[in-house]
């Protein structure tokens, strides 16, 4: 019979308390969210010994039990509820061997819960280097529970980690500091009050505005009196209590650790010189984006298109080798495209990722922040914004899945909102051959109209973002105060078994939680495109074939001609019919209605869809570009004008057409209310866009 | 008397008094206590976000927060 303990990991963050998770765990982790927020949850497996397996929860980055954000309420929360399955049998409090007093205030608080805890000094590779003396043996007395020196670099302490885990029972549960010292009077008036009550819990329920579970709640309610005392007597407690949490650590450091300052900061005063020079600083960040942009943009363009010939062999495959029928239309024009279109994304993902998690491993990711904060601050951006917007230019769905490193969630929702503004790589076969089509290839000045137009673009999709950021920010409101106080980690080189398993953990968290959405869409649209009501459709071979009869045709033409009948007698065919009143004052009419609704699925499937309903045989966008060109209104004019051009460009500019970008939003926020509203108002914003550029132009 | 964010570049100072009401318990938790060494290592352009180094810890603040520490800042040495 195996016994499962629930170990948790608590740290600050830079400690490398996911390094450690990891360490423990493997591959063997499962990543989920807590239920109705966004924080994400890692739980992970490790075998103790023969007769005990460790669950182990690694809790979000916290300073301490005082709660500044969502991550670090819910982490008190946990820690405050016996009754939720997750309740730690024991706690792992992980700190840095160089911040190590700064560490041991969160150390100090979970010991006051009353949990079994052990402290993991980390990096313990780092002593010698950094010209420290730790005495473990005298630290083990003073803080009276087990003390144990890590290094994942090094592989080395773990097995005396899962030792101390399996023992746990062992630990003591004693207090590091005597509550009732921070203010006597007020303490023991609590204590009289709650006689059956640890002080230092009741004191947690009292100071943080979080949600306990109905118990709790009651004792709140109850302790009403403790609470109503003012808000700023409350915070001079809490920082009596932290001047005394420091005095008893100073005590205990002072005679079991020493450090010798000068050497520990050298290597980060060479390299931040450098890095957040008021010049090169910023040469430097500029540089590194365009590594990023070009690595999503070129350097995955090469997977991209072997998984695009890839899928397209095996849906042709498929075609052939399957017996006729619905099925194989279902598997060969739903499935197949469907799960193309996720797998798709996969080097994109991976290749930011992987920029990403190496600069937040090195330390770099706080200096940017610290570079960009007071440009992006008045927009309600945070520095981490810049990495998301600028991939944003690549594509919306690595960019959105990377504002996971940005704490703040007013600020991470912003950002989550307004990148898909940017102009993703997905617009540029639709930007261009409009831009080819209505803008003439003349120069200004030396300077070409068509280029020019491109780059106007790409500057409206860019300022209507910090436009909505702008908005936002007011609209916005959170219960948290967003306080800006920025660690700027020491150093280090990443290492790769982390920055590895993220690449893995976001490619597959997408595939898995996205893919699922982007799939059934595409099976939707598949059944919209291939299905319709009525005799016209379901007749459209004998009605194509009566209609032209009298001309000569050979096979293929008169297929492309069903194929067109077909499309426009589909269910997607009526809904641009029918929406053919709504568009036709952006200048568009039912055919472009058509285009419209498939390409929600990307918006590049807006050219091929207009291919079909033209009955242009080939993908070639010369071809299709001279149909277009043809494409005559009612009264005899061009369709494809200078005023329907714009409008249809910026149309795509500012509307939401794109499936997985929404699935994505969906994922990120926990949520459908957030993908709604974006895909709501970027449409209200797309129409009006293009009704009032119409309008101007025609 | 001095607050935080008149120090230059370089320059060290002893954390005299914080306006407890208006510092964020955060930062205060991180060490910005009397009596401990603070120094002010670098400055974003438009002299804002402060680089700090406060007793151990480094950290970014925003200038609207530095206003609400009082320094006396030490001789160079």
């Amino acid at each position: 019979m195996i016994n499962n303990i629930n170990v948790a990991l608590i740290g600050n963050p830079n400690t490398g308390k996911t390094s450690v998770f990891n360490a423990l765990t493997g591959l063997n982790q499962k990543v989920g969210n807590y239920p109705g927020i966004t924080v994400e949850k890692k739980i992970g497996f490790s075998p103790l010994n023969k007769l005990t397996k460790a669950r182990i929860l690694d809790l979000p980055g916290t300073y301490s039990l005082n709660a500044s954000s969502m991550d670090e309420s819910l982490v008190v929360e946990l820690l405050l509820n016996k009754n939720d399955p997750d309740y730690p049998d024991v706690a792992v409090v992980i700190t840095d061997v160089e911040n190590l007093k700064r560490n041991l205030l969160l150390f100090s608080q979970i010991k006051d819960l009353e949990i079994p805890t052990i402290l993991v000094v980390n990096m313990s590779d780092q002593i010698s280097r950094s010209g420290i003396k730790i005495d473990v043996k005298k630290l083990k007395e003073k803080l009276n529970t087990e003390v144990i020196l890590v290094s994942t670099r090094k592989n080395s302490g773990l097995s005396d980690l899962k030792k101390a885990l399996a023992d746990y029972r062992m630990l003591s549960i004693k207090p590091f500091l005597d509550t009732k010292i921070i203010d006597k009077e007020y303490f023991e008036s609590l204590q009289l009050a709650f006689p059956n009550q640890s002080l230092y819990k009741l004191w947690l329920v009292i100071t943080q505005d979080i949600n306990f579970t109905k118990l709790d709640r009651q004792k709140v309610s109850d302790s009403s009196a403790f609470r109503s005392l003012p808000k700023s007597q409350l915070k001079n407690l809490q920082q009596r209590e932290t001047i005394h949490r420091y005095k008893l650590i100073n005590q205990i450091l002072k005679e079991t650790y020493k450090k010798k300052l000068e050497e520990a900061t050298d290597l980060r005063s060479r390299l931040d010189n450098i890095l957040i020079h008021k010049f090169w600083g910023y040469v430097i960040f500029f540089f590194i984006l365009l590594i990023v942009f070009q690595s999503i943009f070129e350097w995955s363009s090469l997977p991209m298109d072997f998984i695009d010939n890839s899928f397209n062999k095996i849906g042709e495959w498929a075609r052939e080798n399957m017996p006729r029928g619905i099925l194989n239309d279902l598997i060969t024009e739903g499935i197949i495209p469907g799960l193309g279109g996720i797998i798709i994304f996969i080097p994109q993902i991976a290749f930011l990722f992987l920029f990403i998690s190496f600069l937040e491993e090195t330390g770099y990711m706080s200096r940017v922040v610290f570079l960009m904060d007071r440009g992006l601050r008045k927009y309600g951006l945070s520095g981490k914004s810049v990495v998301p917007l600028i991939s944003g230019t690549a594509c919306a769905i690595p960019a959105i899945m990377a504002t996971r490193n940005i704490e703040n969630w007013k600020d991470r929702l912003i950002t989550i909102l307004v990148v898909p503004f940017t102009t993703c790589s997905a617009r540029l076969p639709v930007y261009m051959i409009l831009i080819s089509l209505v803008i003439p290839d003349n120069k200004i000045l030396g300077i070409n109209y068509q280029g020019l137009s491109l780059m106007g673009l790409y500057l409206v999709g860019f300022f209507m973002a910090i436009a909505s950021a702008l908005i936002l920010n007011r609209l916005l409101k959170t219960s948290y105060k967003s306080y800006f106080v920025v660690e700027m980690p020491n150093y280090k080189l990443p290492l790769l078994k982390n920055i590895l398993i993220t690449v893995w953990e976001k490619t597959r968290t997408f595939i898995t939680e996205a893919g699922k959405i982007i799939l059934a869409i595409s099976i939707l649209l598949w059944f919209m495109a291939s299905f319709g009501p009525g005799q016209n459709f379901l007749n459209a071979d004998s009605i194509i074939i009566e209609k032209f009869s009298e001309e000569p045709m050979t096979d293929i033409e008169l297929d492309r001609e069903i194929s067109t009948y077909r499309l426009e007698n589909s269910y997607i065919g009526l809904l641009g019919k029918s929406i053919e009143p709504l568009i036709t004052p952006l200048g568009y009419d039912w055919k472009i209605g058509i285009a419209l609704i498939s390409s929600f699925a990307a918006r590049e499937v807006f050219i091929g869809t207009l291919a079909t309903i033209y009955s242009v045989g080939s993908d070639d966008q010369e071809t299709i570009k001279n149909r277009m060109a043809g494409e005559l209104k009612r009264d005899g004019t061009k369709l494809f004008n200078l005023a329907t051009g714009i409008s249809l460009m910026l149309f795509y500019a500012f509307a939401m057409q794109c499936m997985s970008t929404l699935a994505i939003v969906k994922k990120e926020t926990n949520s459908w209310k957030w993908p709604i509203i974006q895909l709501l108002s970027m449409t209200v914003i797309a129409y009006l866009a293009a009704l009032i550029s119409f309008q101007l132009l025609k | 008397m001095f607050s935080l964010d008149q120090l230059v570049i370089g320059q060290k100072a002893i954390i005299t008094a914080i306006e407890t009401d208006l510092l964020p318990l955060k930062l205060i938790e991180m060490g910005c206590l009397p009596g401990n060494e603070i120094s002010l290592l670098y400055l974003a352009p438009l002299r804002d976000p402060l680089y700090l180094k406060i007793d151990d810890a480094h950290l970014a603040i925003r200038r609207e927060v530095a206003k609400f520490i009082m320094v006396k800042p030490l001789l160079n040495d």
